[in-house]
Order: structure tokens, then C-alpha cells, then sequence
């Protein structure tokens, strides 16, 4: 058992070395085979282990050895393997591992196949570190190793300008979220004397009403703790207000959208709040605030994805939204529910956007919908697998997303508070508009008449096996997974007993205990709109296809807010970015170059100049100089002499 | 009152010498400028003979007068220097070069007046001035001068010697205009000196 | 009794008066932009000068060495007046001129005026 922990984790560091190092000295196709070969052996492991672990078998923690020391400050590198960690491992290997193959295909034209390779792989140990980390010090290691490759990946096509920018603006609105979450682990330290959190969670209760006192004003110490630590997730997470740099996330090349913005690294916020439930239901505030947070977010983002017309960027809207659902059931103390969407979604997600990539990749890196049409006959299996995602991701019984979303949206009613109303409202809606963009894009893509070109056309070809054998079985999973989590694992009773103590939901926050007894309409609602949501759709889109048109000229301002993802990047290029730049220009402009570099190489070296010159100008040749020169030099020696005293 | 005749002579003197040194260097004709010299020189004999060192005051009149001044007399009238204007630049560096030259007086009035001649008085001299009713200044530096000092005396002789030899040497020029005849020359002359026979072609001339 | 010194004017009197010659000559040479005799007499002075404090600090000290020494003192002035008129004869000769300004100008560049 713990081998099959070393082994998942450790592996993909191991390809991501190989390949990292020696790539130009093998095969492209040998460091593909390694890598994919290295990361599927991970993600079978981790099948292994998670079986055994849903089967009964214990829990541990492994201890690798010391990692910091220093006075009482003790971090150690330690691997913990427990139902959250080992589930959040088999999602993060599964969909690595046929990230990683898929991009065998998908990559196909690409000069710079291993550098790749190499970066999936070294994302992949970094997530796989952050959620095996068994104190925070370690999750923070976690949590910027996927950022850093995110920015690795996003912008692997550095040539790119907007590649580039796109990357550096993940990296800086994550670091944002990063701060957050590093003042959380400092107050934590500040509060609990440790970072391990085993201590932590054994001496959180009796935290429960300490007072952190800030500029003179006393605040809740856990509330405090949880919002920072929200706010790390925040950033990570897209959620709103650092959301801007998902949909930019999309420059970077189609499998590292589905692995890392669909089913890994936007999850780690979830998975955050999660593993910190201990810290988390005791503080209301905190909870209320992710439960806003993350309602907001699924409104928001579902009702930019109402009017993007990239396949990419949709399907980044749609997990920013569905990111939001995850949340917000955490903030009403579904954690259950939250994660078990976190693992439908994941399979269902990744499948849309390796599928959006094999139909990209059809249309030769077509992206824009409006270009796109008709293509059902000629993509008959990317076709089916996209339904298949959507029907889960639109939670269509019996697919994953039937189990994992109704849950989360009858948790939030049954929460009964303003918060969980709010959500609970605000989650309908957003399904309501999740369906009809799902189908939106179907019917765009694949559906009606084509709008592209004949040659396009008779172009588009199905993807080669080995891309589409992962989207099948992705699809496999978007179908059974539900089922599986809710019937035969019991992912989200109301006892926890699945999570065996990994989530700790306090006695009366228990939501899912109290699912049950709810009105009969509730779990009826969220279907009923998702099914109208499609029925919108296809009017819109088959039956009428001029309506959206006049829908969005005669309501052209909110089309306009709504395309322009209601201005959150000009807000903050206006606030934010342009006063950022303003001041690193004058910094550099006045202080790094004429100050520092004037007093320091350059100013010396022209004080050099300048000192020899004058030096020079006593050479004058003149003879009556010279003779001032000697008188003024004894003059100066007797006057030194006589000032010692020397009379 | 008795009148301090010393007194007055050396103020008279000394306020002649500063004064006609500074006219020295001051006056423009150099012409001027020697004649200042040699009033100067004649103001500082008055003063020695006041000190009671005649015969360094007679030495002065004799040799600095009457060579050393001569002699820039003779140059500054075989040069024929004009009489020079006030070159451009000079008021420049009048308050500078006046200013260090006024520090350094300073100083040296600083270290005069802390003297206090008691004090160094009490070293024994080497040799005492006698008695100038006895024996007159001449006498008694020509006693010492010949007898305990008489090397340096000699290296001063030839230091004398090697200036005229090399002032002679410094102005020296070979004279090429005179057609001066030199016997010797004229009776050591050898036929190898003045005929020389060459094979000459016909119309070619000897070259 | 000796006749050196009088009461009212002492040492320190004559003192002065040969550091004024002394810093005059001074003068006279760097301050000079005629010609180089000036600088030759300035030099004189100077001597002179000195000559003066040798002959009072003799007579101080009622020590007849002061004024032997003063003796070749002359000497070597007087010698050194002879070779600088010397040097000056030539290089007139070769210059043309005395000013100043024309000593080293063949060797020394024009240096910033």
C-alpha cells in the first residue's frame, strides 16, 4: 500500500525528470511513450488504491523524512492517504494519463512534443503533491507547482504574444490568490503553533473562539484564517474576481485546458476547502462567504458563456460556473457533495474539451463556432462523446452530472438559510442557462447547416484512435461515475462514512443528512429546467436560426456587457494593471537606471572618466603652473605641519 | 631723548628693500626691473652693515652688485626685451598666487614669533664672534674660512669654475663665417688631402 | 659688547623683513608673465632672503658660521645667476623670444589655456 502511494506520486516526477532532462537525447515518440507509460502506471496504482481504500482498507499517513527545521517550526515531507486524498489522486492520474495520450495525437504537428510531455508530467507530480500533503507547507508547495506549470503550459507556445500574456496573467492574478492563502497558513502557524494537519484539526475546536487582534481591532481568528484561505482557492479557482485569467487560460494548447482547467488544478481550491472542513465549519462567516462566492461565480460565468462564440472559452465559462456550484456546496456543508461533483465534473469536463480539441483538431484549429456547423456525419464519434458530455454536464438522469449537480442543489435548499437560498436559486438558474449553452454549443458545432467553407468541409476528418480512445473512456466515466459515487460508494450519505473523517461536517450544518426529507418538488426543479434550458436551445439554434441574432441586436447593450464578460478585465486593467505598470515603469525607468545604475557601474565608471580628465587638464606645460604647484604644495605641508603643533 | 638712530636706519632700510622688491617684480621695462634689483641689493648691505657683518654687506655690494646685476643688465640689454605689456591671464591668478604667497608669510610669522633667542642661545657656539673692537668682521671670518672651512671654500671655487665653464660652453658657437687661417692646418696638408685622380668618360664629367 | 642688536628691533624684526623678501620672490616667479629675467631676479631675491635670516641668526647666536656660510651662499647665487643668463642666451636664440608661455612649447602640448 504504501508502495502504491509512492508509486503514483513519485512516477510522474520520475517521466517528468526523464523526459525533462534528456529529451534531446531520445525519440520524440520514446519520451511520449515514457511519459504516458510512467503516469498510466500512476493511474492505475492509484485505481488500485483507491478500491482498497473504498473496500475497507486503513488509511495512512507515510513519512518520507524531514523537509524544514527550525526551532520549533518542523515540516516533513509526508504522503497522506486518506479517502479525500486517494479520490482526488485516481481523478488527477485518470485524467492525466489520457491527457497524456490523447496529446500523443493531438500534438502530432508540434516541433516541441517532449518539453511537453515533460511539463503534463511535472503538473501532474505537483498536483499529486498537493493533495498527498500532509501539512500546509507542503499543500503550498503543491499549489504553486501547478501554477508554475500552468504558466509552463499555457504558454508553451512562447512565440505567441498572447500565449505569453495570457500565461503571466494566470501566474499574477494566481499569485494574488497566493497571498491570501499564504497569510491563512501564517496565521494558522500564528494561532496552532503548527502546520501539520492532524494538529491542527485535533486543537480546532477549542480554537473556536479565539480572537486575532489586527491595527487594534479584534476579529474572529478562524474566520480571518478561513477567508484567506478562501481566498487562495478563490485565485485558484477562478472564482469571481480573479476569474480573469480562465478563459485567457485557453491560448494554451487544447489537452492542457482539459487537464489542468477542467478537471486538476481549478479543483484544488475545492479540494482546499475541503481537506480545511474542520477549520471551515467553524466559522459561519466563512462559510457564507464561499456560498456567495461561489453562487455568484455560477451566474456569473454561465451567463458569459450564453454569448461566447470560442469552443474553448465556453467550456472554460462552463467550469468557472460549475466551479462555483462546488463551492457554494461547500459553503452550505455539502463538502461531500462539492467533492463528488469535483469528480463527475472532471471526467465530463475533460471529455468536452478533449472533445472541443478533436473537433478543433477535425476543422484544422478551427475554433470559432460561427464557422462551424453540420459536422455530425463527419465526426459521428466526437459527436456522440460531446453529448454524452453534456448530457452529464447538464445533469441529465442517469448520466454523472445527474447525481453530483441535483445533490449540490438540494443540499443548498436544504440548508435552509439565506445563503443556501440564494444559492439554491441561483443554482437553478445557472443550470437553466448551463443546458442552453451546452446545446448551444452542440448545435452550433455539430448540428444545422455548415458554415464553413466546402474544402473545410469535406476536410474534417474523424480524430485517429489514439485520440479518440481516451474520449471514450472519459465518456465511460461521465456515464457511470455518478451512479457509482452515489449508489455503490455512497459518496455524499449523509453519515460521511465514506470519507471516513477525511471531511468533518459539524452536527447541525449536516445538510445531506437532512436531504431526504425535502419538498417533493426540489429534486424535480433542476431537471425540469435543464430540459427547458435544451428545448431553448434548440429553438434557438435549429428551429430559428435568426432569432439569436435579433435577440442580441434588440438587447445589444446586455449582449455587449455580457460578451465583454460584464468589463472585469477593463475594471482591472483600469484599477489595477495600469497603476501596477506605472509604477514598475518609474521604478525602472528613474530609480533602477539613473539612480542605481548611475550610482553604481555606470556613475563610477564615468566618474573614472571625468576624474582623469580633470587630473589630465594639471598637465599643462606651463612652466609658471608647475611653480604654483610646488609653492602651494609647501605651503600646504607647512601648514600641516605647524596645525600638528609642530611650531 | 636720545634718537635711535639704529632704529630709524633700519626701518628706513628694510621699508626701501620690501618696497624696491616689490618693484622688481612689478615694473614693467626690465630695465627697471634690475635697477629696482640693485637698489635692492644696496638697502640689504645697509642692513648688514647695521648688523655688524661688514664684510658680508661689502661682499654683497661687490659681488652681487657688481657682477651678478651687471650681468642681468648686459642680458637684458643684449636681448633687447621689449617692454612688456601685462599678459592677459595675470589678474586671473593675481588673488590666488597672492593669497598662498600671503598664507605662507603667515606662516612664517607664525614660527618667527614663537622664537625666543634666550632659549637657542644656549648652545655654545661654534665659533664666537670676537670682540669688534679687537678683531674687525673680515678678519675674523677670514680666520675661520681658511682654516676649518677651507674645503668648502676650495669646492666653491670650482663650483664658480664650473659655472664660467659651462656658461661658455652653453653659449658657444662655432664660428663658420671667419676666414680665419689656421698655419697648422695649411702645413700638415698632404697630397692624398688635396688631389685625387679619376677615370672619367668622355663626356660624362666627373660627378 | 657686541653691537648686533638693539633693543627695539629684535630678532623676530629682521625675521620679517626677510620672510617678506622671501614671499615676494615668490611672487615674482610663478606671478611673473613678462619674461624670464624677472623670474632669474625673483630667484635673486629669494637668495637674498635667505642671506638676510643667515647673517641675523649668526649675529643671534653669536656664531661667526652664519656668515661664512653666507659667504658661499653667494657663491653658488652668483653661479647659478651666470648659468640661467647662459640658458637664456640660447634659448633665446633658438625661440626668439622670452616670454614665458614659450618655455616647453615644443615638448608640451597646447594644455587648456
Amino acid at each position: 500500500m504504501t508502495l502504491l502511494a509512492q508509486l503514483i506520486v513519485f512516477l510522474p516526477l520520475l517521466a517528468a525528470l526523464l523526459v525533462g532532462f534528456m529529451w534531446n537525447r531520445m525519440e520524440h515518440k520514446t519520451a511520449q511513450i515514457v511519459t504516458s507509460g510512467l503516469v498510466s502506471l500512476a493511474a492505475i496504482s492509484a485505481w488500485i488504491l483507491f478500491i482498497k481504500l473504498s473496500g475497507g482498507a486503513e488509511t495512512f499517513t507515510l513519512d518520507l523524512g524531514t523537509w524544514l527545521k527550525s526551532g520549533g517550526f518542523d515540516v516533513r515531507w509526508a504522503l497522506r492517504i486518506d479517502m479525500l486524498s486517494s479520490a482526488m489522486m485516481l481523478l488527477v492520474t485518470s485524467v492525466s494519463a489520457l491527457v497524456h495520450i490523447y496529446s500523443i495525437g493531438y500534438m502530432e504537428e508540434e516541433p516541441c512534443k517532449p518539453r511537453f510531455m515533460a511539463y503534463l508530467s511535472f503538473f501532474t507530480f505537483f498536483m499529486l503533491m498537493l493533495v498527498t500533503a500532509d501539512n500546509l507547507v507542503q499543500l503550498f508547495l503543491g499549489w504553486e507547482g501547478v501554477g508554475l506549470c500552468s504558466y509552463l503550459l499555457i504558454g508553451f507556445w512562447y512565440h505567441k504574444d498572447s500565449a505569453n500574456a495570457a500565461a503571466m496573467k494566470a501566474f499574477i492574478v494566481n499569485r494574488v490568490g497566493d497571498f491570501g492563502f499564504a497569510l491563512g497558513i501564517f496565521a494558522i502557524y500564528l494561532m496552532f503553533g503548527t502546520v501539520q494537519f492532524d494538529e491542527i484539526f485535533a486543537t480546532a475546536s477549542s480554537q473556536g473562539d479565539a480572537v486575532i487582534n489586527f491595527l487594534g481591532s479584534e476579529y474572529h481568528a478562524l474566520t480571518v484564517i478561513c477567508i484567506l484561505l478562501f481566498i487562495g482557492a478563490m485565485g485558484k479557482s477562478a472564482q469571481l474576481g480573479l476569474h480573469t485569467w480562465l478563459p485567457d487560460a485557453m491560448e494554451g494548447p487544447t489537452p492542457v485546458s482539459a487537464l489542468i482547467h477542467a478537471a486538476t488544478m481549478v479543483t484544488a481550491g475545492v479540494f482546499l476547502v475541503a481537506r480545511m472542513s474542520p477549520l471551515f465549519e467553524l466559522s459561519p462567516v466563512a462559510l457564507q462567504m464561499v456560498t456567495y462566492v461561489g453562487a455568484a461565480t455560477a451566474i456569473f460565468a454561465a451567463t458569459i458563456g450564453l454569448v461566447q462564440n470560442d469552443i474553448k472559452r465556453l467550456i472554460a465559462y462552463s467550469t468557472c460556473s460549475q466551479l462555483g456550484y462546488m463551492f457554494f456546496a461547500c459553503g452550505v456543508s455539502a463538502y461531500a457533495a462539492g467533492m463528488f461533483h469535483l469528480l463527475t465534473h472532471g471526467f465530463f469536463k475533460a471529455l468536452l474539451f478533449l472533445g472541443a480539441g478533436s473537433v478543433i483538431h477535425a476543422l484544422h484549429h478551427e475554433q470559432d463556432m460561427r464557422k462551424m456547423g453540420g459536422i455530425a456525419r463527419k465526426v459521428p464519434l466526437t459527436c456522440a462523446l460531446m453529448w454524452i458530455g453534456s448530457l452529464a454536464l447538464a445533469g441529465i438522469p442517469p448520466f454523472a452530472g445527474y447525481y453530483s449537480k441535483d445533490m449540490i442543489i438540494e443540499a443548498a435548499y436544504a440548508a435552509q438559510t439565506t445563503h443556501g437560498m440564494f444559492a439554491f436559486y441561483m443554482g437553478l438558474t445557472a443550470a437553466f442557462l448551463t443546458a442552453f449553452y451546452s446545446w448551444r454549443l452542440l448545435f452550433m458545432t455539430f448540428h444545422g447547416k455548415p458554415r464553413m467553407s466546402k474544402k473545410a468541409y469535406n476536410a474534417a476528418h474523424e480524430s485517429p484512435k489514439i485520440m479518440t480512445i481516451p474520449l471514450i473512456l472519459l465518456a465511460i466515466g461521465a456515464v457511470f461515475a455518478g451512479a457509482i459515487g452515489y449508489h455503490v460508494l455512497g459518496m455524499v450519505e449523509g453519515d460521511g462514512a465514506f470519507w471516513r473523517g477525511a471531511i468533518f461536517v459539524a452536527e447541525e450544518n449536516n445538510v445531506l443528512n437532512r436531504i431526504h426529507d425535502l419538498p417533493k418538488w426540489v429534486p424535480i426543479v433542476p431537471l425540469i429546467v435543464a430540459l427547458s434550458g435544451i428545448a431553448l436551445a434548440w429553438l434557438f439554434y435549429l428551429k430559428a436560426p435568426s432569432l439569436p441574432e435579433k435577440m442580441a441586436d434588440s438587447f445589444k447593450p446586455i449582449y455587449n456587457f455580457l460578451l465583454n464578460k460584464w468589463y472585469f478585465d477593463e475594471l482591472y486593467r483600469a484599477v489595477f494593471v495600469r497603476g501596477a505598470i506605472g509604477f514598475g515603469r518609474h521604478f525602472f525607468k528613474f530609480w533602477d537606471k539613473k539612480v542605481i545604475d548611475g550610482l553604481g557601474p555606470n556613475g563610477l565608471a564615468a566618474l573614472s572618466g571625468w576624474f582623469a580628465l580633470k587630473t589630465g587638464k594639471t598637465q599643462t606645460g606651463f612652466l609658471y603652473h608647475y611653480a604654483f604647484m610646488m609653492l602651494a604644495g609647501l605651503v600646504i605641508l607647512i601648514s600641516w605641519y605647524l596645525m600638528r603643533g609642530g611650531v | 631723548m636720545e634718537l635711535p638712530i639704529a632704529t630709524i636706519t633700519f626701518y628706513i632700510l628694510s621699508i626701501a628693500m620690501v618696497l624696491s622688491a616689490f618693484a622688481v617684480i612689478s615694473s614693467r621695462n626690465p630695465v627697471h626691473s634690475v635697477l629696482f634689483l640693485i637698489f635692492c641689493f644696496f638697502n640689504a648691505a645697509g642692513l648688514f652693515v647695521l648688523l655688524g657683518a661688514e664684510y658680508i654687506a661689502m661682499t654683497l655690494v661687490i659681488v652681487y652688485v657688481g657682477a651678478v646685476a651687471v650681468l642681468f643688465l648686459f642680458v637684458v640689454m643684449m636681448l633687447d626685451v621689449d617692454v612688456a605689456q601685462m599678459r592677459a591671464g595675470f589678474l586671473k591668478y593675481l588673488p590666488v598666487g597672492f593669497g598662498v604667497a600671503a598664507l605662507l608669510f603667515g606662516e612664517l610669522y607664525m614660527v618667527f614669533s614663537a622664537l625666543s633667542v634666550t632659549e637657542i642661545s644656549s648652545v655654545a657656539p661654534a665659533h664666537a664672534i670676537p670682540e669688534a673692537s679687537e678683531v674687525s668682521n673680515t678678519l675674523a671670518i677670514g680666520r675661520i674660512l681658511y682654516t676649518d672651512y677651507i674645503y668648502a671654500f676650495q669646492v666653491s671655487g670650482i663650483i664658480l669654475l664650473v659655472a664660467m665653464i659651462g656658461a661658455i660652453v652653453l653659449t658657444l658657437r662655432e664660428k663658420k663665417r671667419s676666414l680665419k687661417q689656421n698655419i697648422n692646418k695649411q702645413l700638415s696638408r698632404k697630397r692624398g688631402d688635396a688631389l685625387k685622380l679619376m677615370k672619367v668618360k668622355s663626356g660624362e664629367g666627373a660627378s | 659688547m657686541n653691537i648686533a642688536l638693539y633693543e627695539s628691533i629684535g630678532v623676530t624684526h629682521y625675521l620679517v623683513v626677510a620672510a617678506l623678501l622671501f614671499v615676494i620672490g615668490i611672487c615674482g616667479i610663478f606671478l611673473n608673465r613678462k619674461n624670464i629675467i624677472t623670474l632669474l631676479m625673483s630667484i635673486e631675491l629669494m637668495l637674498l632672503a635667505v642671506n638676510i635670516n643667515m647673517v641675523v641668526f649668526s649675529v643671534a647666536l653669536q656664531d661667526l658660521v652664519g656668515q661664512v656660510f653666507t659667504v658661499f651662499i653667494l657663491t653658488v647665487a652668483a653661479a647659478e645667476a651666470a648659468i640661467g643668463l647662459a640658458i637664456l642666451v640660447v634659448f633665446f636664440r633658438n625661440v626668439g623670444s622670452i616670454a614665458v608661455e614659450e618655455i616647453g612649447r615644443e615638448t608640451h602640448m597646447e594644455a587648456a589655456k
